[in-house]
Parts: C-alpha cells; structure tokens; sequence
C-alpha cells in the first residue's frame, strides 16, 4: 500500500494542455476522487499515475520514490479500464492470473491466489467460461479481480462503473467500496459523476480545463467550494449564484445586495466589485417574514423535500423546502437565507472571498 | 447494434438467389474443371473436336510433366529390358524411354519458396510496420502512409526494366532472395495498410492492460495484440501469397534457371516434345493446391476478413 505524491504535474499534447500544473497528497488506504467535467484532465492524471502517459514535466513520487519517467510494468500499480479490457482470448480464469504469470509466480501459487480473489469476488461459477459472454457485472468483477490478484501498491480506476446500466451502477459502488474498506488499498479514481464522487470518496479532486480547482473531503467541497465552478458543478441543482456589484469590508458580517442587507460569515479580506452571492437551495427557507420576496415560479415534488424555482429581483434561484410546506405557482413569498453557510465570489475570477466558514479549506486548496 | 428488422426472404426468392449462385459457381468453376481433366486426358483426347466430355482417363501427362523422354527406335525398344514400374510402361507405349526428371519439381519448390518466404516477409514487417503506425507518434506519419500506398499506385511491372538493371548490379537476378525481396516489396503496401485496419480496430486498452500488468511493450504486442490480429493477419497472408504465387512478368524477366517459379516454367512445357497440352494441365492442377489448401486451412479467418471493420459495433 502506498501514499502518492504528486507535484506540479503537467502533460502537454502538442498545442494542448491536459494538465496545467497539479499538486496533491493521496494519502495512504484512501479512496480519492478526480472529479470533473470531460476533458478536463482528470484520466490523463490518473494514466500518468500508472505510467500510461508520461507527464511533459512534474513529479510523480509512490511511496517516497520518484516514479514519473517509469515506464507502467515498473510501478506496480493496477488499472480497471472503463470498457474493462479483460483480454477476449482468455477465460476467465487466465485473465486473472494474467499478471502473476508476468512475475514469474509458480502455479501453485498463481491457482492458490485466483482461488482467494475469486472467493473475495464471489465469481467461482465462471472461471471457466470466456470473458466474451460475460454480463455486464461480471465483467467488472473480473476486471476488478485482476486488479487486486496481485496485491498491487495502488488502485487506479478508469470510470469503472460508466459502462454499468444505472440499477447496477448502485450495487456495484457498494461493492467497490466495500472491498476497499476490507483491502484498505489507496484508490484513485476518475468520474465525471458529482454524486458517485461524493459517495464514495475519503477526497476529492475537481478539476476543470487541466486546473485542480479544489481539493478536500467531500464536506468541505460541497460546504465549502473554492471557486464558482465547484459550487456549480458539486450539488444537484447546483448552487444558486446571485450576482451584484458592491463593496466589502474585512471583518463585516453582511453585504448590501440592490437595497437589501444580507447575512454572510465574517468576511476576512475587502472587495470591490462585481461578487456573487453563493448558497445553496437547502440554506433558503420560505418564510413571509423576510424582505428578500421572489415570485414562484414552479414546484418540483421529491418526496421529502420539494424544490421550488423563485423569480427574484436578483435573479432566478432555486430552494429546498419540505415537501408538506404548500406552495403555490404565481404566489410572492419572502425568502430567508441561512448566511452562515453562503460564500461570497469574485464573479471575475470565480474565487471564493475568505471567511470565517472557509479560511481552512482555502489555505491548502 | 443498430435495430432493423430483416423479413425470411421467401422461397421463389431463395430458388432464384440459390440458381444465381449456381450459375455463377459454374462459370468460375468450369475453367478449373477442364484443366482438371485435361490433365487426366492422352493428347488425342485433349484435342479432340468436338471435346470429350468422357474419356479413358490416363496419367500420361502427370508422367510428362515430372520426366523427360527420349524417341527410341523399335529395335532400340526391343532390346531394352521388361518396364520395371507403371510410368515406364506409359512412357513405351509412346515408342519413348525417359532419359531424367524434369525441372518441374525444382521450379514447384522455388515457387513455395519464394511466395511463402515473401509472404512471410511481408506480413512480419508490414505487422511491425502497422503497429507502429497504428499506436505510435510516428513523425510524417500521413506522409509515410501516403508513400507506402503510392508505390502501388502503377503497375510494378512498370519499373521492370530499373529494377532489372538494379538485380543485376547487385548480383540479384536469378536469385531466391532477389525475388523474395521484389515480392516483399510489392506486397507490403498492401500488408501495412490491411493490417494497419485491423489494428486500429483493436482497443489500445488490452495492450495498456498488459503493461500494466507487468508485461514489456513487445510482450504486450506479442501476447495480446497479435492474438486479436489473427484474423486480419491470416487474411493479409493470404492475398500476399496469391500475387507471389502467380506473379509471372517479373519471374519471366529475372529468373531464367536457380530461382525461376513455376509460372515462368509452366508454359515452357509445350515446347519440348509437341504440343503437349495433358502435361501443361496437369502442371497448372498441381500449382493451384498449394494456395488452395493455404486459403481452405485459413478460410474461416478470411471470411470474417474481408468483411471485418465493414459494420461499426
């Protein structure tokens, strides 16, 4: 098992930049997420990881050791290919033993290893067959078995459950999850899903045109979201962005958005400008009491909760509300925000302003 | 997989579909049936008019095609020995004694030779080549492509006479290598640009999967590329050796005794003895088993050959 550094990492594909400069830790046992849209970079990170790609400049470092000029067979590292890659000329059973027969393994040894990972695998019943009439799944646990076969430094993992229909999309994030926590290998793994991301991830990486935008837990990228792209891209509907043009000072606690006052955490540098008001649909409550009003629009049932789409003076904004609270399309309703919880951006760059909420997420991000 | 839906055709149109195929196998095949049984006829019978569909079968012109034969006198024939085998007595019934073999094995071996050693040649580095093209950056790559297509862009036997001058400075002409060279190079056009297809088809995450695994960049290719390829490798081999193994032009014009083919020899046979058309038959029946049994051993690959990379999955 192994810890992986990776420092100022850049791939270059003629005139185009894959990956600008990345730098971050993944920490031993993790399961880390490259999260981002597509094309954003996020598989020619990880393939550079493996040594399927070799990074224009950067540092790769797998357990203290520099490995980004190494040519893939010599870092020791496993990957599960979206389409799984299971080779179509062998069974089952050879595609597992695949990489032991690489090492040189006997085969007793190499039979007493495809028997325990088959047992972990539950995929005893199909050893035999070949890999071309397999389902879906047992693909997957194939390519997963000849993974972990070899007891290889790190996972790395290409989408892996993209080619999954959605139902057993679900089933099988459990089980990969399942089966990190019990092997407690270090994972990397690529998807353009916010949700599988959130999910499954100890941390998370979101990336976007070649650029680490953030990276954390899973909490404090969607409570805390470095950029606007983040607070975009993490949350379904995403967070609603209000945009005005004022002033803030260090130390105030609320912004003066078109006349009205509104609460935000203490805020810990000025700004001058255009900003954007960002909270998310969860933190607005329908409440008559407030004087921030907006005009609804639509109301979409989701069961417990509701999400209801306001017109407002600042924009369009959506909101999170329990279901049993009735709301009524054409209606004008007073909206409350919880301020404690809402980031402050420069709408020019996209930063985040530092808080009081997130000054220690932006410090390492 | 797309959806269509394809309706039974019905059974009028199976007959009329069934008795186009008939008639078209008839037409191609009735070339190859009369070399058959030419081959079997005697000479009267082979120039018969109108032509005998039913003759006395005979192996006269198996028995020309592989000796040659002096005329003896009947005194001559009279004070020889009792024939002691079975083409002996063929041979005497002609008022003939065979004076040696002919050079017709010799030029069958150089044809096996030489089309299987150019072929060979052929699909080893037009493999590489494809691979190399398939998977790597490869500087001026469309260029190079370009330029390996455009050499068959004229007929090779238009460069016939440089490349003859060339054989003969190098010491080439009349040679096995000089003609497995030639073939070769007329041929990988065609290898690269075939299997570079098929290649392409293949997904780059089997061989990645392979490094990954442990495997060398050549293990990758050697182990779970060429496997995949199989299909478009049987294919390319074959249509390699169909042209080396009839290519008459330039076996006429480089090779005249060590190297010479078949081809060039086969029609030389007429001349030695009268028009002997049962020997030149039964010459051309046994040239075309090689490539026949080549192409039935790899037919199943051939099928899915030609049509491979045809439908888009």
């Amino acid at each position: 098992m192994a810890e992986i550094v990776i420092k100022n990492l850049r791939k270059e594909f003629g005139d185009f930049t894959a990956v600008q400069s990345s730098s971050f830790k993944i920490e031993d046992g993790e399961f880390f997420m490259l999260l981002g849209p597509s094309g954003c970079g996020k598989t020619t990170t990880l393939r550079m990881i493996a040594g399927l790609e070799l990074p224009t400049s950067g540092e790769i470092y797998i357990d203290g050791e520099e490995v980004g000029q190494r040519p893939a067979s010599k870092r020791d590292i496993a990957f599960v290919f979206q389409m799984f890659a299971l080779y179509p000329h062998m069974n089952v059973r050879k595609n597992i033993s695949y990489p032991l027969v690489s090492q040189g393994m006997s085969k007793r040894e190499v039979a007493a290893k495809v028997d325990e990972v088959t047992r972990i695998l539950g995929i005893g019943d199909i050893l035999d067959r070949p890999v071309g009439g397999l389902s879906g799944g047992d693909r997957q646990r194939v390519a997963l078995g000849r993974a972990i076969v070899r007891d290889p430094k790190a996972f790395m993992m290409d989408e892996p459950l993209g080619a999954l229909d959605a139902e057993f999309r679900e089933h099988m994030s459990e089980e990969l999850r399942a089966l990190h926590d019990r092997m407690g290998a270090t994972t990397v793994y690529v998807t353009h899903d916010q949700l599988e991301a959130m999910q499954m991830g100890d941390k998370i990486v979101v990336m976007n045109h070649g650029v680490i935008e953030q990276f954390g837990t899973p909490q404090d990228i969607y409570d805390k979201p470095a950029t606007m792209f983040v607070a975009e891209f993490i949350g379904s509907p995403s967070m609603n962005f209000l945009r005005f043009h004022g002033q803030v000072h260090a130390g105030s606690n609320s912004v003066m958005m078109h006349h009205e006052e509104l609460d935000v955490p203490k805020l810990q540098e000025p700004f001058e400008g255009d900003l954007v008001y960002g909270i998310r649909p969860e933190h607005i409550s329908l409440n008559d009491s407030g004087t921030f009003r907006g005009e609804v629009m639509a109301a979409e049932y989701l069961g417990t909760t509701q999400i209801v789409t306001l017109k407002t003076s600042s924009g369009e904004l959506k909101a999170r509300v329990p279901s049993d609270q009735p709301v009524r399309v054409g209606e004008h309703v007073g909206l409350q925000f919880d301020g404690e919880t809402v980031t402050l951006f420069d709408n020019q760059s996209g930063r985040a302003l530092r808080s009081e909420l997130n000054e220690g997420v932006l410090s390492h991000g | 997989m797309s959806s269509y839906s394809i309706t039974e055709p019905s059974s009028r149109q199976k007959w009329v579909a069934g008795s186009l195929v008939i008639a078209y196998a008839i037409i191609t095949l009735l070339p190859l049936v009369w070399i058959l049984t030419t081959g079997f006829k005697s000479p009267t019978d082979a120039i018969a008019y109108p032509p005998k569909v039913v003759f006395e079968p005979s192996l006269e012109g198996y028995v020309n095609l592989f000796t040659t034969r002096t005329r003896v006198t009947q005194e001559q024939l009279e004070a020889l020995p009792p024939p002691a085998t079975w083409y002996e007595e063929i041979v005497r019934d002609r008022d003939m004694v065979i004076a040696g073999p002919s050079r017709y094995g010799e030029r069958f071996l150089n044809s096996v030779i030489i089309g299987f050693g150019s072929t060979f040649l052929s699909v080893f580095l037009g493999t590489l080549a494809a691979y190399a093209f398939s998977r790597f950056k490869v500087p001026l790559k469309d260029d190079l492509l370009f330029f390996i297509l455009s050499t068959r862009m004229m007929p090779p036997i238009a460069v016939a006479i440089p490349i003859f001058l060339m054989f003969r400075t190098l010491g080439l002409s009349d040679t096995h290598l000089g003609m497995i060279l030639l073939y070769t190079a007329v041929n990988i056009s065609l290898a690269v640009w075939l299997l570079k297809g098929f290649i392409d088809e293949i997904p780059r995450e089997y061989e990645e999967a392979a490094l990954i695994d442990g495997y060398t960049r050549f293990q990758a290719f050697y182990k779970v590329v060429l496997p995949q390829a199989a299909t478009g490798i049987a294919s390319t081999a074959i249509f390699c050796l169909i042209f080396s193994w009839n290519e008459y032009a330039f076996a006429v014009l480089l090779t005249s005794g060590t190297a010479q083919t078949a081809p060039p020899f086969i029609p030389t046979i007429i001349g030695v003895g009268g028009q002997d058309w049962p020997a030149v038959a039964a010459g051309a029946t046994l040239f075309l088993v090689p490539v026949m049994v080549f192409t039935i051993l790899l037919r199943k690959h051939l099928l899915r050959g030609i049509t491979f990379g045809a439908v888009r999955k």
